[in-house]
């Protein structure tokens, strides 16, 4: 199975304070699943900064879709962006946007006509189960409903790699459920998928999924190599 | 083609909804109509005293006037015919005019009284207007030679000499009025380049989404940049209106007055064209100076 995602001895700090990752290496497979895991302050979330490219590393090498990713000039990273869903922490759903317009976002910087949206929105919409709030904005949403919006934002685009932080935290199980029935089923259609997480039940809902542990700012396997959790078959790289 | 988030002026609602303020919010827009005010009335006097200044030179060029100050009449009157067959056979000269006691009476007229003492009873020197053609304007030696042949002690004046202060001064308020609508260009594109960083900052987490999501900085620099022109051409208009109010005010009284050189100061066909295409100018300038601002800021994120 081929890489899109190759970390080499990254380092990550911010300012002159000590390193956030350090010595990080890993590769990513083509169409795997992969659980992030470990405590708070791990860098759990530079990791995933790293992954779609809202930051730079301070040293080491990043390969995305066969890019360096450290050294592309600028003026290219959208396109590779564009590959690339993200499911951030704290949402960040666009507050002045409806729930329609912000999952509607990443089709419309892809260059979708407005008239081509109404269908797949739509049928994002119902997917996560807000057909009726399409015109709500996220203020009016509960925490679990705007979580619904950023996820249905992130994957509407079909991207090549999903990076998800903390994707259910707001959810009740049933819904952290289907959330996860839905990154399986998008995994199934190819997508790469990453999903750091403190929640050690989802580790066992999908299957063939890898584990990566990060402790301190390292992957706790000092050779790089990813780790599934116990009980699971391993399938990465 | 796809529209990519696109900028067009009949950005699509959504596009609009990205930025949210209200268009004509904020103090811009009134900056901007301040501004076009001021630079529509500096170029409106430019162009007027532009246009008074050519008119001046028109009707002055070429013209000069003999005066014979001869005390006698009979020798003034012989110097003047002498003087004016010798002109007629001159090269150069395009027509000659001797003024006969009725219009010197005329001229002296609002110092002497129209019925008082004229030019049969004081020794008014005898008046000659000479126009020349434009290849000799420039040199009225040959002149000069004739009269002082033919009526020495006879004085030639150029009109144009006397209206040349008057002519520096117009050309120093021309390029007066050139620097003002320069620093008032200046100024507004400052202004817009305020407004523009005050409006990224405003919108910094949308931009940081849109950016993650692969948008290109010119994607999002179309946004601000549509919304501030729409904004400059608001203010724009609005300063138009009130200066063309002011102009066409200003003119009723210049017409009133009804003085030659207030008389000529007017814009013409171009001048208004020039003036009223301002707003339009000013569109285009604050759409590039947001562009250039947006673009640039973008430039220092990731």
């Amino acid at each position: 199975m081929s890489s899109i995602v190759q970390f080499e001895n990254v380092g990550l700090r911010y300012g002159t304070g000590a390193e956030t990752l350090s010595d990080v290496s890993f590769s990513l497979a083509r169409g795997a699943f992969y659980f992030l895991t470990g405590p708070s302050g791990a860098g759990k979330t530079s990791l995933l900064r790293l992954l779609y490219l809202a930051q730079r590393p301070s040293r080491g090498l990043i390969r995305l879709f066969g890019e360096d990713a450290v050294t592309l000039p600028r003026r290219r990273l959208p396109a590779l962006r564009r590959r690339i869903g993200v499911v951030f922490q704290d949402f960040r759903l666009v507050p002045h946007l409806s729930a329609f317009d912000n999952i509607a976002l990443p089709l419309r910087i892809g260059g979708m006509e407005d008239k081509d949206l109404q269908a797949p929105v739509n049928e994002m919409l119902a997917w996560v189960g807000l057909g009726d709030r399409a015109s709500a904005r996220p203020a009016t949403l509960s925490g679990g409903e705007q979580q619904r919006v950023a996820i249905a934002r992130a994957v509407i685009g079909r991207p090549d790699l999903l990076v998800a932080d903390e994707p259910t935290g707001n959810v009740d199980p049933d819904m952290a459920a289907r959330l996860l029935h839905l990154f399986d089923g998008l995994n199934k259609l190819g997508t790469t998928i990453v999903v750091a997480t403190h929640d050690v039940h989802l580790l066992s809902r999908i299957q063939n999924a890898n584990m990566m542990r990060l402790d301190r700012g390292r992957l706790s396997d000092p050779t790089g190599q990813l780790r599934h959790p116990p009980g699971l078959r391993e399938t990465g790289p | 083609m796809s529209r990519a988030l696109s900028f067009s002026w009949r950005a699509s609602a959504s596009d609009r909804r990205l930025l949210p303020e209200g268009r004509f919010a904020g103090p811009m827009p009134w900056v901007i109509a301040i501004m076009m005010f001021l630079t529509a009335l500096a170029m409106a006097a430019g162009l007027g005293l532009g246009r008074a200044a050519d008119g001046l030179g028109r009707d002055l060029a070429g013209k000069v006037t003999i005066q014979i100050l001869e005390a006698s009449r009979r020798k003034r009157d012989a110097q003047a015919e002498a003087v004016t067959s010798a002109l007629k056979g001159l090269a150069g000269v395009e027509s000659i005019d001797r003024l006969d006691d009725k219009r010197i009476n005329a001229l002296l007229a609002p110092w002497l009284g129209g019925d008082g003492l004229g030019a049969e009873e004081l020794p008014i020197p005898a008046l000659i207007d000479v126009t020349l053609s434009s290849s000799a304007n420039d040199d009225i030696s040959a002149v000069e030679a004739v009269v002082q042949s033919e009526a020495p002690g006879a004085r030639v004046d150029r009109h144009a000499r006397w209206l040349a202060p008057l002519a520096g001064l117009i050309g120093s308020l021309q390029w007066l009025s050139l620097l003002l609508v320069g620093l008032m260009a200046s100024a507004t594109a400052a202004a817009v380049v305020l407004a523009a960083r005050a409006a990224l900052n405003t919108h910094r987490a949308t931009i940081d989404v849109m950016h993650l999501m692969g948008a290109t900085d010119v994607q999002v620099a179309r946004l601000f940049q549509r919304r501030i022109a729409l904004d400059a051409l608001f203010g724009g208009l609005v300063g138009m209106v009130m200066a063309v109010a002011v102009m066409l005010a200003l003119g009723s009284r210049l017409d009133a007055i009804g003085s030659e050189l207030l008389g000529a100061v007017g814009l013409g066909f171009r001048g208004w064209l020039l003036i009223l295409a301002l707003p339009l100018a000013g569109g285009v300038l604050a759409t590039l100076a947001a562009r250039i601002t947006v673009i640039r800021t973008l430039r220092t994120m990731l």
